[in-house]
C-alpha cells in the first residue's frame, strides 16, 4: 500500500482549563506545514478525545494541557487508546507539565512533551520524523 | 493496516474503526479504493443523504448538532461528513466543524468525520460521495454532509445528497444576492438560521419573494423555514420537511418505475398484436411459406422481411 497522502492530526484539550492559545498555535503551525488538523475545542473528556481520534483516523494526537491535570488524564487517554486498538498513533503533548512529571508521562507512551517557549518548527519537524508509517 | 476485504466486512458490520479506515482509503485514493467501493456498494441505498450548504458562519455545524440530536431522539443513527477547505498554498487544512458537535462524539449511534477538500472544487471533496456510501453501507439511517460554505459554484452537493438544505442567516451581508446567483436552484429546503436575530423575518420574506418568481411549475416547492440552532428551535419542523421531501422523492421514483413498467407492458402488447396480425395475414394469403423458404435459403434475412412487411402494412414511415 502506498503511503498516506496527508498526515492527519488531532489537537485536543483534555480537562477543564481554557488556556487554548498554545493549542491553536500548534494547530496552525501543523496546518501550515501541510497537515490536516482536527481541532476539538475545549474541555474534552478522555472518551471524547479517543473516539474522535478513532472516527477521524488520525496519525497523530496532540494533547495540550495547562491545568496540571495531566497526571490523572493522560493515563486514562493512553489506556482508552489501547482498548480501542489505536496503538499505532503518535501521541505528543505540550503546555505546563513540570520537569519531574515528564519521565512518567513518556513511560506511559507519550512520545515527546513540549513546554512553554518551544519553537513551532521544532514541533513540526518532530511530527514529520516520528509519524508512524502505515503499511 | 488490515486487508481491504477485512475493512469492507468491518464496514458492513458497522465497526467504527473499519468505517474510519475505509474513508481514509477512499480519501487517499489508494489502489484498493475501487475494490473497497465495489464490495460495499451492494449494501448502499438505505440511508437518506442530506446536504447542508450556506455561507460560512450561517450556523451549519451548530444546526447539524441539533439535527443529529433530533434524529437520535427518533431512534435513527446518523453519519456526518463535514468538509472544510484545503489551503491552496500549503496543502494543509484546519478542520473545525466538529467542535460544535463534540458532545455527540461518544454516542455509538453517531459517526462524525471531518474532511478537507484537497483542492477539489464545488464545495465538497472528491471523496465525499463515496465516504457517504461507506456510512450508508455501515447502516447509518441518515447521512449529513456539510459543505465548505456556499459560494456560487458550490453545487456539487446535489450529486451526493438526496435532499439539499440551503441555510443562511441574517446579518452576514447581502447573502441573499449570493444565493440568487447559483444556490437558488439546488435548494429543496431553505432555512433562515439565527431566527433569534431581529431581521430573520425579512430574510424569510426575501427568499419567498424570489421563490415565487422562480418555482412556478415545480412539483416540489421548496419551503422556507426558520431555526435557532443555538437552542434547537425549529429543528423538529425541519426534520418533518426533510421527511416530506424524502416521501416526495420516493413517490416520484415509484411513479417513474410504474411508468417504465407500464411502458414495457405496452411494448409487449404491441409486439404481440402486430406480429400475430401480420402472420395471420400472411397465412390467409398463403405467403408465409414463401418468406420462410427465403430465410432458410438465406436469400433474405428476417429483419429485412420484417421491415418489408411492416412497410406494406403501415406505409413507408415505419
Ligand atoms: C495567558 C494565560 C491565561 C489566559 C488564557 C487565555 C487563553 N485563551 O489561552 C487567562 C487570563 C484566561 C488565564 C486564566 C487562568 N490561568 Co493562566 N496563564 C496564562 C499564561 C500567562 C500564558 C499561557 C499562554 O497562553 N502561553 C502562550 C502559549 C503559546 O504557550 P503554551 O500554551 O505554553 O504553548 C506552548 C508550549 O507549551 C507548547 N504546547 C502547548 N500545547 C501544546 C500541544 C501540543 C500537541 C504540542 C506539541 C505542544 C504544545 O507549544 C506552545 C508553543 O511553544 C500562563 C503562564 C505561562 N507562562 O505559561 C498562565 C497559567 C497557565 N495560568 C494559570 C492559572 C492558574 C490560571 C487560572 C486558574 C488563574 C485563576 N486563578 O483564575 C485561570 C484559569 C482559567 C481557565 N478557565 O482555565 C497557571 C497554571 C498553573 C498550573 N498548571 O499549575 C499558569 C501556569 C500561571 C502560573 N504560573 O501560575 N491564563
Ligand atoms: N445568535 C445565533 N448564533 C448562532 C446560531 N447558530 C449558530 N450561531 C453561531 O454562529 C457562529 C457560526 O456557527 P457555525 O455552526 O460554526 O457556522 P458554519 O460556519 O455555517 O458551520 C457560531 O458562533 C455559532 O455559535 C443561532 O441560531 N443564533
Ligand atoms: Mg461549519
Amino acid at each position: 500500500m502506498q503511503n498516506r497522502k496527508k498526515i492527519r492530526v488531532l489537537i485536543a484539550k483534555p480537562g477543564l482549563d481554557s488556556h487554548d492559545r498554545g493549542a491553536k498555535i500548534i494547530a496552525r503551525a501543523l496546518r501550515d506545514a501541510g497537515m490536516e488538523v482536527i481541532y476539538t475545542g475545549l474541555k474534552q473528556t478522555p472518551e471524547q478525545i479517543v473516539e474522535t481520534a478513532l472516527q477521524e483516523d488520525v496519525d497523530v494526537i496532540g494533547l495540550s494541557i495547562l491545568s496540571g491535570a495531566h497526571k490523572t488524564l493522560f493515563p486514562i487517554i493512553i489506556d482508552l487508546l489501547k482498548q480501542k486498538g489505536l496503538t499505532d498513533v503518535l501521541v505528543v503533548a505540550g503546555g505546563i507539565i513540570p520537569e519531574e512529571d515528564i519521565p512518567g508521562m513518556k513511560k506511559l507512551g507519550i512520545k515527546e512533551i513540549f513546554g512553554p517557549g518551544t519553537r513551532t518548527d521544532k514541533i513540526v519537524q518532530f511530527v514529520f520524523e516520528n509519524v508512524p508509517k502505515r503499511t | 493496516m488490515p486487508k481491504i476485504q477485512e475493512i469492507a466486512r468491518g464496514v458492513l458490520a458497522g465497526d467504527r474503526r473499519s468505517i474510519a479506515r475505509a474513508i481514509t482509503t477512499i480519501e487517499d485514493n489508494t489502489a484498493e479504493a475501487q475494490e473497497l467501493i465495489a464490495s460495499i456498494f451492494p449494501r448502499t441505498g438505505n440511508a437518506h443523504v442530506i446536504g447542508l450548504t450556506g455561507p460560512p458562519g450561517s450556523g451549519k455545524s451548530t444546526l447539524i448538532d441539533k439535527i443529529i440530536r433530533e434524529y437520535r431522539q427518533r431512534g435513527k443513527t446518523v453519519g456526518v461528513i463535514a468538509v472544510d477547505p484545503t489551503s491552496p498554498f500549503t496543502g494543509g487544512a484546519f478542520l473545525g466543524d466538529r467542535i460544535r458537535m463534540q458532545e455527540l462524539s461518544t454516542d455509538q449511534g453517531v459517526f462524525i468525520r471531518s474532511m478537507a477538500t484537497r483542492s477539489y472544487l464545488g464545495g465538497i471533496a472528491k471523496a465525499t460521495k463515496n465516504a457517504a456510501k461507506v456510512l450508508d453501507a455501515a447502516g447509518k439511517d441518515i447521512v449529513i454532509v456539510e459543505t465548505v460554505g456556499a459560494g456560487q459554484s458550490e453545487v456539487e452537493i446535489i450529486k451526493v445528497a438526496q435532499t439539499t438544505v440551503v441555510i443562511f442567516a441574517p446579518g452576514l451581508g447581502d447573502e441573499i444576492q449570493a444565493i440568487k446567483a447559483g444556490i437558488m436552484e439546488i435548494a429543496d429546503i431553505f432555512v433562515v438560521n439565527k431566527a433569534d436575530r431581529a431581521n430573520a423575518n425579512k430574510a424569510v420574506m426575501d427568499i419567498q419573494a424570489m421563490l415565487q418568481l422562480n418555482n412556478k411549475e415545480k412539483m416540489w416547492k421548496p419551503p422556507v423555514l426558520k431555526t435557532t440552532a443555538l437552542t434547537g428551535e425549529g429543528v423538529p419542523q425541519l426534520i418533518e420537511k426533510i421527511g416530506e421531501h424524502r416521501l416526495f422523492l420516493e413517490k416520484r421514483l415509484e411513479r417513474k418505475r410504474s411508468g417504465e413498467k407500464a411502458e414495457a407492458e405496452l411494448v409487449e402488447a404491441i409486439k404481440e398484436k402486430v406480429a400475430s396480425s401480420i402472420i395471420e395475414e400472411l397465412k390467409r394469403e398463403g405467403k408465409l411459406e414463401e418468406f420462410l423458404q427465403k430465410i432458410l435459403e438465406k436469400k433474405m434475412d428476417p429483419a429485412s422481411i420484417a421491415e418489408k412487411l411492416l412497410n406494406k402494412k403501415f406505409g413507408k414511415q415505419v
